[in-house]
């Protein structure tokens, strides 16, 4: 079967449906979303933000041991989990976990991992999103194993699996989308390109014309996309999940964004980047353009802004509440969850500490204590 | 399936291996056995010849070449309800796939507090005594052993391929199956129908003696029986305990044979720096050191690089090292 390349390669320019002013550019009216989506779209990625200000007080007030945040990258954090059904897969990293409770996850459980609590908070069978991953690209072959398995079942799950741009280094993002093209698994590759991996800028990741042009030579198609306009992700990412669903295999989409905030609360974005370029950037805010273009719409009115405000401080003051709670693990967990089986090395150790920390109980007598050992 | 329902058969290692797979492909649906050449080919070891013929493309499958991709595709299958039997061609080959078996196999039942489980198994060709080129004969387990969260057996004979690689599909832990290379075409009466003892967890004492035990696993336990019967010839009595299951390790058989007879040598091909054979000597001094009359031996393969096939003879334990060492264990007579 004769592959036409030329189809197979992104637009020379990521595809933009709003400027960043919020209006329409000039072209594909047709692709445009329509208004309910995008209303739903905006209300999410205010949500998404208050979430992103919030988690980065809790850091502050040492409730989050860290946060990777995704300021700035609301659009694509929130386009990931809309343009998803039920039935379908999400597999974020750990700088998604916006996209996480877009997707209907607690958001107190899905900050259970960087309040260390335990690894993983939520369970990946509810919501199916999959655990956040920390190793870089490490995710992404489990997406194609999980579409794949779907495949195998005569299910229609579509898998969306993220990554960044620095992840596209590593060589199991190449290895999955090699595997996603040769089983033709449902898998929408999409790489949120925030320009910097920490302080590594993309020229020191890539020399390739765009990152979504790393698809071509796996025979995944590639685009491009403003990583800013929320209604530009939902008209590419939707079209990407419809075409894997009906069988056209994965593809890979790179949507341009900015990592508005630095790395995670521990780094010093101003070693590596100027303020000029993060005051460029912040002209291309997700919101504001979306909003702008509703509002010129007649779709978003002061009330329904009000209203979108209101659910987002809801949804703070809940991960707030929730964060607040201190949970006090409970060290049994730890052996626990090794094996299906706790192995007989694992018993006796689970006694060393339970008998560990019965001694340190407080009013358990000194003298007895002697005496026993 | 032909149902001339043997309840024993004569076969090689490989073909108990192919014989697992055979039944378990039969058996469950969810079943999948992917590698790389696993499918036309039979596998370079010939152990998955003629599945995909009998049970298609869907089932018993050629993957890219890639053990990151091999490995990280089979945790997506076994999250979305597969039961997934990967090969790695060769020991040496499975390092690629590292990171996917340490930092996602191993641990997605703990990071998940146990609501996703991966019954998986990875077969690894391994271990040595085949005149293989380089990267063709390491002993790998220590890697494995020394993870928690993955289950690490090694059959020494083709009734326990059959009945561990059984058992090991089934088990909703991850499991890597080491398959002695040198075993692949010894021969030996395999029962089919298992019902019988579960392996995983268990070792076993495959010849009693009084005067000293021998401990080993995989490709070494064959040489600590022919150790065990040259030192019959000269009078001494040999234990040989089968440790087969590396990890859960059976501390108890293991213990109760050590102290039946109050000596022990433990016999792997692996490196001795910290390996599987110290991690045995360590435990049986601990938890022995009453019922012991000597120091417990190690013999094991030297701390090189694997040699090449001309020089392996060195590194291999031979039955001469190991009745060197037994006659180190501080006999009163001597
Ligand atoms: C395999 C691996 N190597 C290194 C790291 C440490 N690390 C964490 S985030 C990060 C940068 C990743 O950049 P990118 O993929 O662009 O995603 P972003 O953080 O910008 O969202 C690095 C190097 C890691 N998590 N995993």
């Amino acid at each position: 079967m004769a592959i036409d390349v030329d189809l197979m390669l992104p637009s020379p320019e990521p595809v933009a449906l709003l400027d960043p002013d919020g209006r329409p550019t000039a072209g594909d009216d047709d692709a445009l979303p329509p208004a309910d989506d995008l209303l739903r779209g905006l209300a999410g990625m205010v949500t998404a933000r208050r979430f992103n200000e919030q988690s980065s007080v809790l850091v502050r007030q040492g409730r989050l041991a860290v946060y990777p945040s995704s300021y700035g990258q609301e659009a694509c954090q929130v386009a990931a989990a809309q343009v998803l059904g039920d039935e379908d897969w999400l597999f974020p990293t750990y700088r998604d976990t916006a996209a996480a409770v877009a997707r209907g996850v607690d958001p107190v459980e899905v900050l259970g991992l960087l309040k260390g609590d335990w690894h993983s908070g939520y369970d990946p069978y509810e919501r199916r999103v999959a655990p956040l991953a920390t190793p870089l690209a490490t995710q992404l072959p489990h997406a194609v194993g999980v579409a794949h398995a779907a495949r195998l079942r005569g299910e229609s799950t579509v898998v969306l699996a993220m990554c960044g741009d620095g992840a596209t280094s590593e060589g199991d993002f190449h290895e999955a989308l090699n595997f996603a093209a040769v089983f033709r698994a449902p898998v929408v590759f999409f790489v949120q390109n925030n320009q910097y991996a920490i302080s590594v800028p993309l020229a020191r990741q890539s020399a390739a014309p765009s990152l979504a042009h790393k698809g071509v030579g796996y025979g995944v198609p590639g685009e491009l996309v403003d990583g800013n306009d929320l209604a530009a992700l939902l008209h590419v990412l939707s079209g990407a999940v419809a075409r894997a669903r009906a069988g056209a295999g994965p593809q890979l989409v790179e949507g341009r964004t900015y990592r508005m905030q630095a790395h995670t609360n521990a780094d010093d974005a101003t070693r590596y980047r100027s303020d000029a370029e993060v005051a460029a950037w912040a002209a291309k805010d997700p919101l504001l353009r979306l909003d702008a273009y509703l509002r010129a719409a007649g779709v978003l009115d002061d009330s329904r802004a009000a209203a979108h405000a209101d659910d987002a401080e809801r949804l703070a003051r809940h991960t707030r509440d929730g964060l607040n709670v201190d949970v006090v693990p409970d060290p049994e967990d730890l052996f626990r969850h090794v094996y299906s089986r706790p192995t007989p090395q694992l018993v006796e150790q689970l006694a060393l500490v339970k008998d560990e920390l019965s001694r340190d109980e407080p009013g358990r007598d000194e003298t007895s204590q002697e005496e026993t050992r | 399936m032909t149902s001339t329902a043997v309840e024993h058969e004569t076969l090689s290692t490989a073909q108990a291996i192919n014989r697992a797979l055979r039944d378990a492909l039969a058996e469950d649906p969810t079943v999948l056995v992917l590698g790389e050449d696993v499918g036309a080919l039979g596998g370079v070891f010939r152990v998955t010849d003629g599945l995909t013929a009998e049970f298609g493309e869907d089932r018993c499958f050629d993957t890219p070449l890639a053990e990151a991709g091999i490995a990280g595709f089979a945790v997506g299958l076994a999250m979305n309800g597969m039961r997934p039997v990967i090969e790695m061609q060769f020991d040496a080959f499975a390092y690629p796939a590292f990171e996917q078996v340490v930092s996602h196999i191993a641990k997605m039942r703990n990071r998940t507090r146990g609501r996703v489980e991966l019954p998986l198994v990875i077969r690894v060709p391994y271990a040595g005594g085949v005149g293989g080129v380089e990267h063709h004969s390491d002993s790998s387990e220590a890697y494995y052993a020394h993870t928690p969260g993955l289950h690490v057996v090694a059959p020494s004979n083709p009734a326990d391929a059959y009945l561990l690689l059984r058992e090991a599909i089934a088990s909703p832990d991850p499991v890597v199956f080491l398959e002695p290379k040198k075993l692949y075409w010894a021969k030996g009466e395999v029962a089919f129908r298992a019902g019988a003892e579960p392996g995983i967890g268990r070792a076993v004492v495959r010849r009693p003696g009084t005067d000293a035990t021998l401990i080993a696993y995989g490709p070494s336990v064959p040489v600590a029986l022919e150790a065990a019967d040259a030192a019959a010839r000269d009078g001494r009595s040999l234990q040989v305990v089968d440790v087969r299951s590396i990890v859960p390790f059976d501390d108890a058989t293991v213990c109760a044979a050590v102290e039946s007879t109050g000596r022990a040598v433990v016999v792997a091909e692996a490196s001795g720096f910290a390996s599987v054979a110290s991690e045995i000597a360590a435990r049986v001094s601990e938890r022995c050191f009453h019922s012991l009359a000597a120091p417990v031996r190690r013999v094991t393969g030297f701390d090189i690089p694997y040699p090449p096939p001309k020089l392996e003879h060195l590194q291999l334990p031979s039955v001469d090292r190991i009745l060197d060492a037994v006659d180190d264990l501080q006999w009163e007579d001597a």
